[in-house]
């Protein structure tokens, strides 16, 4: 492996990291406030994709509100799901709610499928596709706006949860329900927002992606995959945790298809990684069994 | 005694009805003049492969309005039953089942995918009924003692990689690269790619995967940069392919991409944009009707299917996914011309099984087809193309 080469391994990883942790995100908001594993995570990824292609193609919208517009919708959909799906249900045990959350990404799996057809669709790119050559590799300039958005949402995320008064009332819903409704808080209207802020993060993570990786109806449930483990191994804590989850998940992955260690070829690939993870949990969950003694 | 006697006698008559289901079942549906010819069909028109299921059942439904508009088979309407496999091996086994038992059909088309095809053998063997699967692998057919009842329309992936190993040698390229999916399609294509390479003077160079949910193949790309590769072979579906084109133009790998015949619609040309730009890859000659002599025997159905497909479904829509369909569905219906009036269903299933086997240089839209009892694919070679794809346009390399 040349230093070119290992320089592209990790660009490609950062990438592709990237876009586990913009998933990722989605999972710790909601889970955090609710306790609920949202399985429709996926699909609000696929629907910021899908919307921001119609949007610009078929609506003849411009590339800027269109994709702000795709964003909107998506964050919609996911205060309508919470308030129709989760919060008529909310006598229902946490285990239930999650089977709620796989039932409504089939229902907006099956209305987009049955709405855009089967094709999968790619939107144009923001800026140009010349690939920009760094320190002897090239990257995309799609990939440097998949980068650069996960740091933004991120930084946001964590300016919006640590400066303002619903940021903290959110934090304070994740640390303690009953205690933050005992102050005032109402624990209902977190979750709505939770809800609606994560799907709309799904839905920059679709519009930022689409272009990159093409995107079909059926598309939400893999994707949501990906931010799952992302989000695991950040352990659904903060949005920091994830996005340096899905950061080191690209990576492992990328090199581990460039490493070549003997009859171990890019087939391996998710077998490496995955052995990776494991052993960032072994020592995260003994570290935080530790902890826990101690406190 | 009393209570014994009156549950001896509901004993009685409970076993006297369950005897009688069978008995009434017995009496086999004939097909009289005049009767709906019921065809089933199963395809992938959700999951994964939708995007070729779909054209699939769209040939379909246009072909069997056409034919009743003609007045139907020597009198009989047609109609086609068709459901929906989600791509998924015991829901198309289910689906299957469904079509022999309680629809009533006369024969199957389909699964799409070859996984789906090899899955439903056992099924449609055991229940004695025709089946013309729409998937590539050649294993469907053969050997062909075991496949009785089982007749295919694509090209083989065999057929494909002959085609491009063929081009490469007479392109003095010694080195390639292989770039290949995990599902069925990719890992069936990869072991004959390696297994037929030295046959033509190639040497692989370097042999990558990646799974059908990947986002990015740069990773794979990157290392095959590393190595002397002339050329790069991937095995995939359309989708995935386009990811390959596109992380090889970011990369500026240099090098020349060859595909698998699984590209052949406009979706790859359209998700590859730019990048799909001198892609070659083997296909029907669907693609590159407009191209075709004027004696090509081929090129009045081709034209003709074209012409039907894009007034009903839109300009570029088509793709030789729906031909496997047309081919499938059409060789049923000549073997359906030749019923008798008045037979049961099993004859009829029998008769139509005889019916395509002895099918005689059909010209369908994937080739010409002569079917025997030694060959359930029957297709003449040279039916496939090599195609580049130049301006965003499929170009044949005659």
């Amino acid at each position: 492996m040349s230093a070119d080469q290992f320089v592209q391994y990790l660009v490609s990883g950062l990438t592709m990291g990237s876009i586990y942790a913009l998933i990722g995100l989605g999972f710790t908001i909601i889970y955090a406030v609710t306790r609920i594993i949202n399985f429709a995570q996926g699909e609000f990824v696929m629907l910021g994709g899908m919307l921001s292609f119609y949007l610009i193609s078929a609506a003849g919208i411009p590339l800027a509100p269109a994709l702000i517009l795709s964003v909107l919708i998506a964050a919609a959909i996911g205060a309508i799901m919470y308030i129709f799906a989760i919060r008529t249900a909310r006598r229902a045990s946490v285990v239930s709610l999650i089977i709620i959350t796989i039932g409504a990404a089939i229902f907006i799996r099956g209305i987009a499928g049955v709405g855009w057809g089967v094709e999968h669709v790619r939107p144009p790119y923001f800026t140009g596709s010349e690939s920009i050559s760094l320190l002897g590799a090239y990257i995309h300039p799609q990939a440097l706006w998949i980068i650069g958005t996960t740091l933004v949402v991120v930084v946001l995320l964590h300016l919006f949860l640590s400066y303002t008064m619903v940021g903290k009332a959110l934090k304070a819903c994740a640390i303690s329900p009953v205690a933050a409704g005992m102050v005032g808080i109402n624990p209902r209207a977190m979750a709505l927002i939770a809800f609606a802020l994560a799907a709309a993060i799904g839905g920059i993570g679709g519009v930022v992606m689409a272009p990159s990786i093409s995107m079909d109806f059926n598309d939400g449930f893999k994707l949501g995959l990906m931010g799952f483990v992302a989000a695991s191994i950040g352990g659904f804590k903060s949005p920091i945790a994830t996005v340096i989850g899905g950061l080191t998940l690209g990576i492992v992955v990328s090199l581990a298809v460039g490493v070549d260690w003997g009859p171990f070829t890019s087939a391996y690939k998710d077998a490496i990684a995955m052995m990776v993870l494991l052993l960032i949990l072994i020592i995260r969950s003994g570290r935080l069994s530790a902890e826990e003694r101690e406190s | 005694m009393q209570k014994y006697l009156k549950w001896s006698v509901m004993l009685v008559l409970v076993v006297a009805l369950i005897s009688l289901v069978p008995m009434g079942c017995a009496q086999e549906t004939v097909i009289e003049e005049g009767d709906t010819y019921k065809v089933g069909a199963v395809f992938d028109l959700t999951g994964p492969t939708s995007n070729l299921g779909v054209p699939e059942k769209n040939t379909v439904d246009m072909m069997v309005d056409q034919i009743n508009d003609a007045g139907g088979i020597n009198g009989h309407p047609l109609e086609v039953i068709v459901w929906d496999t989600e791509g998924d091996n015991d829901k198309c086994a289910l689906m299957a089942t469904r079509l022999i038992e309680q629809d009533e059909v006369i024969a199957i088309i389909g699964p799409t995918r070859s996984g789906t095809s090899l899955h439903i053998l056992d099924t449609v063997t055991t229940a004695d009924i025709p089946l013309v699967s729409c998937a590539a692998s050649i294993k469907i057919v053969t050997p062909v003692g075991e496949r009785y009842w089982i007749f295919k329309t694509p090209q083989t992936d065999k057929e494909a990689i002959t085609e491009i190993y063929t081009y490469l040698q007479s392109a003095n390229v010694s080195n390639i690269a292989l770039i290949t999916d995990t599902s069925g399609f990719g890992v069936a294509g990869r072991d004959i790619l390696i297994a037929d390479a030295a046959d033509y003077g190639l040497t692989v160079v370097d042999d990558q995967t990646f799974d059908n949910d990947d986002t990015s193949m740069q990773s794979q790309l990157a290392h095959i940069g590393g190595t002397d590769a002339e050329a790069v072979v991937c095995w995939s579906t359309d989708k995935e392919s386009a990811i390959v084109a596109l992380d090889m133009q970011t990369l500026h790998m240099g090098i020349p991409l060859y595909c698998s015949h699984g590209i052949a619609n406009m979706a790859f040309i359209t998700a590859a944009g730019d990048a799909a730009n001198g892609v070659i890859f083997p296909a029907g000659k669907l693609l590159i009707v407009d191209d075709l002599p004027a004696d090509d025997p081929q090129k009045d159905v081709l034209m003709q299917y074209r012409q039907d497909y894009e007034a009903l479904y839109g300009e570029g829509t088509m793709s030789t996914f729906g031909g496997h369909a047309y081919d499938a569905l059409s060789m049923v219906v000549i073997a359906l011309a030749g019923l008798d009036e008045g037979i049961t269903l099993s004859d009829a299933r029998t008769a139509v099984r005889d019916g395509i086997e002895q099918i005689t240089y059909f010209v369908g839209i994937s080739g010409i087809f002569t079917m025997s009892p030694t060959d359930h694919l029957g297709m003449e070679p040279g039916s496939l193309a090599m195609i580049e794809i130049v301006d965003g346009e499929w170009t044949w390399l005659k």
